[in-house]
């Protein structure tokens, strides 16, 4: 089966992909950024605050989403010895960290009207704060060791301890008196959230993961090419 | 309604500076993607062209070597 996830095989696919991903980002992110901004309601509590919402959250799913896929991909890897799995998670983690930086920005903006502070030691946001920390971590240690076989090690244990934090910052609303307030939206039991309000809300998301899934592409055949350069060096 | 759209009751600074933030992060880390990938691509090629007839074919043989040859459409 793994096999089928050789370079060689996926080159072909991933060198084409990113303009029709790029195509259908700017589609769903310009219905997102309407729906987000002039069609939802305000909130009755929180007025138009809430619109913030809908950069907030998605950007902070995703973080976390593409952390424990980098996680995964770095264990059955190292298990498996595939080589590719490295790469592709070395080519996630820029816009994890993206992702997650702008949902501590976000966050900090939607704060200030919120809760009348930029910044609070609250236990959901310090967990955020040290993903950011993991990710950070994550892509020096690929840029120091350029030896591989010490860049997988050291990268794995980074990912197995940072996912540690991964539901420490799911349930830290839950376990813990914070500001932050609880989950909207739950996939096991009925959601919070009024349809005119997740309507946007899954819009964006749906906007950010092709975001996501377009860094991936361009960054993943960047570092393709970077082996194909060694390889002609050593020819 | 667009005087609306801009003050949101007062929350239009910190609602626009969310978005515009996010945006704004959106296209540098394109930007930054976008010429990495542009630079590695030239040295591909640049290292693909001083190579003999001979080695070149051979590198040819592979087919990535191809595609990132054959493949200047990428954005």
């Amino acid at each position: 089966m793994f096999k089928y996830f050789e370079p060689n095989k996926i080159f072909s696919i991933t060198s084409k992909a990113p303009k029709y991903v790029l195509f259908l980002f700017i589609v769903i992110l310009s219905i997102g950024l309407t729906e987000a901004l002039i069609l939802s309601p305000e909130d009755y509590k929180q007025s138009h605050s809430v619109r913030i919402m809908y950069v907030h959250v998605p950007a902070a799913w995703i973080s976390l989403g593409i952390f424990s896929a980098i996680t995964f991909l770095s264990i059955v890897g190292y298990i498996f010895k595939i080589r590719n799995f490295f790469l592709i998670a070395k080519s996630l983690a820029p816009s994890g960290l993206v992702f997650n930086i702008i949902a501590l920005v976000t966050g900090s903006i939607w704060g200030k009207p919120t809760w009348g502070t930029w910044w609070a030691w609250d236990a959901r946001i310090t967990s955020m704060l040290i993903l950011a920390l993991f990710y950070t971590m994550y892509l020096v240690a690929w840029r120091i060791f350029e030896d591989n076989d010490k860049a997988f090690k050291v990268t794995s244990i980074i990912t197995i301890l940072g996912i540690i934090n991964v539901p420490i910052i799911k349930y830290s609303v839950d376990w813990w008196n914070t500001l932050h307030q609880p989950a909207s939206i739950n996939i096991l039991s009925k959601s919070s959230i009024h349809i005119s309000m997740l309507f946007p809300l899954m819009t964006m998301t749906a906007a950010f993961a092709l975001f996501s899934l377009l860094i991936f592409l361009m960054k993943y055949n960047t570092e393709l090419i970077k082996i194909k350069n060694k390889g002609l060096d050593r020819l | 309604m667009i005087e609306n759209l801009f003050f949101m009751n007062g929350y239009g600074l910190y609602v626009w500076s969310a978005f515009s933030f996010t945006l704004i992060s959106f296209l540098t880390l394109f930007l930054v993607i976008k010429i990495q990938y542009n630079k590695e691509k030239n040295k591909f090629i640049a290292k693909f062209g001083s190579l003999n007839s001979e080695r070149a074919a051979f590198a040819k043989s592979q087919s990535v070597n191809k595609e990132i040859l054959s493949n200047t459409s990428n954005i």
